[in-house]
């Protein structure tokens, strides 16, 4: 039996809604090639995604997210650290959308700035996510052999280590704070991509004009560059697109366990964290962070699911 | 079938060995020195260097290492920096709340999830279907230490139906039981929306095989065709999906474990790694790799049970 179908599938939000992309490379083979083709397919990609209501909404709220965190400094009434001895843990009010916390900070200006960590952390982690799982998914799958069943072998202990533990106790060790959280995230999500990669990869290799290009003399890099990795983008965007949210949520799990973003910068898990002991009193502390982290991986869900379904119109839904 | 168990067991040899390797790695990379954590900041220069030398810190990594993979063999996973407490036996002590959490949590995921997940395949586009698809996201996308907060606020503060904290004993009683749904619940929404979803489309994917158009064909009943024709298909896709969500479960526990002060080895591990008790990490880690790689096995071996095509050369 093949233990690849399942192991694509343990990384959790990523696989959720079945098997057919993480392990099938082969969809997006026929469509590249001139550029011509590939300006048309993205237009194909597109319309498909548009007519999605659910990846249409989830568009929107990155759009959102990507206004606020851009212009956070015009959106936010307040600064994010002015506190504010006559206006204590205030409810929610036309001067406060959000209340106030037990310093009187304004929730709404403080989840506002929040959006930026959200997405810095996002990107920065996906991306340094994708750049080692890609690397070695490629080189793994390209070159086979030895150097595959070590890169394998790597990504299996890896995925024998539940992920959130890991994390926890690398960016605990480290000491907390922006740095520990983003290299201890990266160095617990890249193992999917490798994976997915590596699959992706060697379904390609099977293709006669890889042989061709290997004939005609290239250099594995510009085989691997103008051949392979075209082939494997589209799942990749996918993956890295349904990545986002879970590596929102665990980064600010772990800064609401304080091993994160330490308070009293605005993440979202941190003033979360911060709300957590007024939970009776002043509600609105706490909730309104979790809402927008919420809203905010609804959104890349949803944009992840239309973008899965456009560039793989096969799969059942 | 026992020795394709037996060959995979040996096979997660290597790899659990690797797993330790990583573990002692993170440990020796890790900034601070556990002789001075455990002696404190104003401890005498001499006495700190007496303790390393007494825990062995002055001996190369590798020394080190494999002196902890001797004490993993015996069970022996030393002792905390900060009290002295054998680490063994702590965790011990915290792995069956964990235990009762996990079991607990998944339950609740299951009797939620795959109900959910077949009635909206069946009546694909229907409003079940739409109003469940819509519940599933709000679930997934729900960062469980906030539902954990708002089901405290609701639940315990506003309605005084559950405790606020801790976990009632003695088990199996009413007391703790009622102490343990909250934590389920908020550990399980987030498994529960992505079962539900994975449910649905395994379940999708059968219906649309040709047999199911076969059977439909020869004129048995809707329910017939569901219920034995299908669901004992798509069974076997759900059954891995499930074995799959177990190491899930248990990373999600850490954080609810801390939020509702459940006395397990989540619990522990954050508090282990804020005070800097290397040998409770080294050992927790390892305790929860061991249970990924069980529950790796596990999935395996039950998709060969429910699919008879697989054989176990």
């Amino acid at each position: 039996m093949s233990s690849d179908t399942h192991h694509d599938m343990t990384d959790d939000a990523r696989t959720d809604g079945g098997t057919a992309t993480a392990t099938d490379g082969s969809e997006a083979v026929s469509d590249t090639g001139p550029a011509t083709g590939r300006i048309a397919r993205s237009k194909v990609v597109f319309m498909r995604v548009m007519q999605n209501r659910f990846a249409v909404f989830g568009l929107m709220v990155v759009l959102l997210l990507l206004f606020t965190a851009i212009f956070a400094d015009f959106i936010a009434p307040y600064e994010p650290a002015e506190q504010n001895y006559n206006a204590l843990k205030e409810p929610p009010s036309l001067d406060h959308p959000f209340g106030t916390d037990q310093y009187g900070r304004d929730v709404f200006s403080r989840v506002v700035y929040g959006s930026r960590y959200a997405v810095f952390l996002g990107v920065v982690i996906v991306g340094i996510e994708m750049l080692l799982g890609v690397t070695l998914g490629l080189v793994a799958g390209y070159y086979g052999g030895l150097i595959e069943s070590t890169i394998m072998r790597v990504v299996d202990i890896a995925l024998s280590m539940p992920a959130l533990v890991l994390a926890l106790a690398i960016a605990g060790m480290l000491g907390g704070g922006l740095f520990p959280l983003i290299v201890a995230v990266s160095l617990v999500g890249w193992r999917g991509f490798a994976r997915l990669v590596r699959g992706d990869v060697k379904s390609v290799m099977e293709e006669e004009y890889i042989d061709s290009a290997e004939a005609a003399g290239l250099s594995d890099f510009r085989t691997i560059s103008r051949y392979v990795l075209p082939n494997a983008a589209s799942s990749i965007i996918v993956y890295a697109t349904l990545t986002i949210p879970t590596v929102i949520l665990w980064s600010a799990g772990l800064s609401f366990l304080g091993m994160g973003v330490q308070p009293p910068k605005p993440e979202w898990g941190a003033i979360l964290a911060a709300g957590r002991g007024e939970i009776d009193d002043a509600w609105w502390i706490a909730t309104f962070p979790g809402l927008a982290i919420m809203v905010t991986v609804i959104g890349f869900n949803g944009l992840g699911d239309g973008l899965r379904d456009a560039l793989d119109p096969r799969q059942v839904r | 079938m026992l020795k394709y168990i037996a060959r995979r067991l040996l096979v997660t040899i290597p790899v659990l060995i690797g797993v330790t390797i990583a573990i002692s790695l993170i440990v020796y990379l890790a900034p601070g020195n556990p002789a001075r954590i455990a002696l404190g900041m104003n401890a005498q220069p001499e006495a700190v260097r007496e303790l390393e030398r007494q825990m062995g810190l002055n001996q190369p990594p590798w020394i080190r290492y494999l002196e902890w993979l001797w004490g993993v063999v015996n069970l022996e996973l030393g002792e905390s920096v900060r009290t002295g407490r054998p680490v063994t036996a702590m965790i011990a002590r915290r792995l069956p709340p964990t235990l009762e959490l996990a079991v607990g949590s998944m339950f609740l995921t299951l009797i939620i999830a795959l109900p959910l997940g077949v009635i909206s395949a069946v009546r694909q586009y229907s409003w079940v279907d739409t109003t469940s698809m819509l519940f599933a996201i709000f679930w997934l996308s729900m960062p469980s230490f906030w539902l954990a907060l708002i089901l405290l606020l609701l639940f315990s503060v506003q309605w005084n139906m559950f405790p606020i904290s801790g976990r009632g004993t003695p088990v199996l009683t009413m007391t703790w039981l009622s102490s343990l749904i909250l934590p389920a619940v908020a550990t399980g929404t987030r498994r529960a929306g992505l079962l539900t979803r994975m449910t649905r489309s395994s379940m999708l994917e059968i219906l649309n095989e040709d047999y199911i158009r076969t059977a439909r064909g020869k004129g048995i009943g809707e329910r017939a065709v569901i219920y034995t024709h299908a669901m004992k298909n798509a069974m076997i896709p759900i059954i891995t999906l499930i074995g799959l969500q177990i190491p899930f479960i248990f990373s999600g526990s850490v954080i609810i474990e801390t939020v509702f002060s459940w006395p397990g080895m989540g619990r522990l591990l954050v508090n282990s790694v804020l005070q800097r008790d290397y040998p409770i990490v080294q050992g927790l880690v390892l305790v929860y790799a061991v249970i990924v790689v069980l529950s790796n096995l596990f999935v395996d071996i039950m998709y060969g049970y429910f699919d008879p095509r697989i054989e176990y050369e």
